[in-house]
């Protein structure tokens, strides 16, 4: 069993007055909708089965409705699965008594919840406690690890506010440090950033991208928002109907949909809102401004372009100059820093397409991407956004689409 | 044809004859527990001079509530004090006081058990019904075969009565706690005791002092009826007054009841609201 962290087989949740009897249906190859007319029961989740590996962000995506919610929920147990099994390191999670779930709730498996679920009676440490309050770990070494989850969000100094006091991504922070404090090996995110707005959301993914990276955890992800699953899926599951559709790598599930209605979902996705900078940018050409117009212009020459950049010796850009510019500097004896083009278009690796087209637009010269240090990383032309776009893989740097 | 009437009242009767046969001793330490405990707090309350139980209890209207409130306590309990219901006051105070403390003591756990257990709720509830609905001089009757006359039987009544709001609130109140933090409190892997005092009591007790606040100003309310088997108090001089058709003695009386209901209604609310700061 490879890496597989968690094995999810055949599991399967009806809720009604029999569901034993709607297993039996479904096995029968009744569908859903037949069942619910037949018998009145719902089918939450049909079967679904998948592995996730260690260390994985799984991403869960479906609309309202399709049973992402009650799937993550059987992975605790918050809802016991009607037919099926759970396998976290191989151990059956539906079949364990109430006393070693809870050890596995207490020490493997943490949930960050939509509505954020903080005690509001407790302050921002004590909600982070809280998970190690209910273990009944020592109470020094609780405060601890409770401060050194909430650095980790970014937390620090609010520690003796209350939830009720802090914004809404604050209060979600706060969810994750509870999460995280008991350092589970596995992590439940049920639509963690769907009550967030937009701006908000899209930070909280970057830091829990970050996170990630520090800490590898398993993450099973829910979101129903496709943009969402696709910047932060190492691997996607598409569910409709409680039915898993499609398991794959976000590009997989773009380029290769399993059928109709993975490809109805994928198509309206923008690509100008999945690609970034980082996945169009060319290598610049560059120069530092002491070697002269010269060499500068030879550098033109051989590359065939018509602009240089400008970097010091800390690769931090500077400026620009054109070719035109620097021919006729040279006739004038003029330097680098007399023609100059301080005045730069930028961007950074992870802007996305869709939020840099008006400066490619109206920029005469490319844009240049820098990273948060301004050191110059590479420049954006516009035939290489249309070549993306249009879904030319070449284009994309050999960079997953994430 | 007429149907031979059912002989319902026989039976009550029956009854609490071999209720009060068998269970006498029972009766008769539930008697001498709550007799004891009701002569403690009277005896504490008048061992302290009027004066400072008037600042104390001003300085806690001053703490929980607001400085207005305070004044009307200070006015009101020197009023009391100067028409010469001061001892009565403290009577009735005393079996408030204590039917509250019952009324919570047997109130809340019965609170807790019917939330977590529907069964229970279904059995229960239309128990509380009888016990609200039931003209409350009914419970004097039992209460004088079982428990003489006097202050105890007064308190069963005022108990019976005054209840119901404290078991059906708690219940409410744990209900009332969003489904998000009970699945995150299990998430956590809490034990049913842990979801209950970490998460579920502390989040409804906002609830459960509105119900504790019910339960006062319904036992303020059962200070005359149980004056009707010889508790002493504010209510002796009520009914005493309707007796000897004493208009005047009867309207001081009363406004020392509502002025005393004022200040137990205004502290048991706010302590409520206090602790959920």
């Amino acid at each position: 069993m490879s890496d597989a962290k968690i094995e999810v087989r055949n599991v399967t949740k009806v809720f009604g007055k029999s569901p034993q009897q709607g297993v039996k249906m479904l096995n029968e190859g009744l569908s859903k909708k037949q069942i619910l007319e037949k018998t009145g029961m719902t089918v939450g989740v049909n079967k679904a089965s998948f592995e996730v590996r260690s260390g994985e962000i799984f991403v869960i995506m479906g609309l309202s409705g399709s049973g992402k919610s009650t799937l993550v929920r059987m992975f605790n147990r918050l809802i016991d699965p009607t037919d099926g099994q759970v396998l976290i390191d191989g151990q059956d999670i539906v079949k364990m008594k109430p006393n070693e779930l809870r050890e596995v709730r207490r020490s493997k498996i943490s949930m960050v919840f939509q509505r954020f679920a903080l005690f509001p009676h407790r302050t921002v440490l004590s909600n982070t406690e809280y998970g190690l309050e209910v273990k009944g770990s020592d109470r020094k070494q609780q405060r601890e690890k409770a401060l050194e989850a909430l650095k980790l969000v970014g937390l620090e100094g609010y520690e003796n506010s209350y939830p009720s006091e802090l914004s809404g991504g604050m209060q979600q922070r706060v969810g994750l440090a509870r999460a995280l404090a008991n350092d589970p090996d596995v992590l439940l995110m049920d639509e963690a950033f769907s009550a967030l707005d937009p701006l908000i959301r899209k930070d909280m993914q970057n830091e829990l991208l970050e996170l990630q990276e520090k800490m590898e955890k398993t993450i099973i992800f829910i979101t129903h928002d496709l943009d969402e699953a696709l910047r932060i899926g190492d691997r996607i599951a598409l569910m409709k109907d409680g039915s898993i559709v499609q398991v794959g790598t976000p590009e997989e599930i773009l380029m290769n949909p399993a059928n109709d209605y993975v490809e109805r979902f994928v198509e309206d996705v923008d690509l100008s809102k999945v690609l970034t900078a980082a996945h169009v940018m060319k290598r610049p050409e560059k120069i530092l401004a002491d070697r002269g117009l010269r060499v500068a212009l030879q550098i033109m020459k051989d590359a065939g372009i018509s602009s240089l950049y400008i970097v010091d010796k800390k690769q931090k850009l500077v400026g620009a100059i054109t070719a035109q510019d620097a021919a006729d500097a040279l006739k004038k004896n003029q330097k680098i820093e007399d023609i100059m083009i301080r005045d730069l278009q930028t961007v950074t690796p992870d802007t996305l397409i869709s939020d840099m087209f008006e400066q490619v637009a109206t920029a005469s010269l490319p844009v240049a991407v820098i990273d948060e240090e301004e050191r110059l990383k590479g420049i954006i032309v516009r035939g290489a956004i249309l070549a993306a776009l249009a879904g030319d893989d070449i284009q994309l740097n050999g960079n997953e689409v994430k | 044809m007429t149907l031979p009437k059912i002989p319902l009242g026989d039976w009550v009767d029956t009854f609490v004859d071999f209720l009060q046969v068998q269970l006498e001793p029972l009766f008769d330490l539930i008697r001498d527990g709550i007799g004891g405990f009701v002569e403690f707090i009277v005896w504490i309350l008048s061992s302290v001079p009027a004066a400072i139980l008037i600042i104390l209890f001003t300085a806690l209207m001053l703490w929980v509530s607001k400085w207005t409130n305070a004044v009307f306590t200070a006015v009101g309990l020197l009023l009391i004090y100067n028409l010469g219901y001061w001892d009565g006051t403290i009577d009735t105070l005393a079996l408030v006081l204590t039917s509250v403390v019952i009324s919570i003591i047997i109130g809340v756990p019965i609170g807790i058990w019917i939330s977590q257990n529907d069964t229970a709720r279904n059995i229960i509830t239309p128990i509380l019904d009888f016990m609200q609905t039931m003209p409350a001089f009914v419970y004097l009757i039992p209460a004088i075969l079982f428990f003489g006359i006097g202050m105890v039987p007064g308190i069963i009544a005022s108990v019976i009565f005054a209840m119901p709001p404290t078991i059906r609130l708690t219940n409410l109140g744990i209900r009332q706690v969003p489904e998000d933090l009970i699945e995150a409190a299990n998430a956590f892997g809490s034990t049913t005791k842990q979801k209950l005092f970490k998460v579920q009591l502390p989040l409804a007790t906002p609830t459960i002092m509105a119900g504790v606040n019910q339960s006062v100003m319904l036992s303020l309310s059962m200070v005359v009826i149980a004056s009707l088997v010889g508790a002493p108090g504010l209510g002796a001089d009520v009914y005493r007054a309707v007796t000897q058709i004493k208009v005047g003695i009867g309207f001081e009386a009363g406004l020392a009841i509502v002025i005393l209901a004022i200040v137990l209604d205004r502290i048991s609310q706010n302590i409520g609201m206090k602790k959920q700061k």
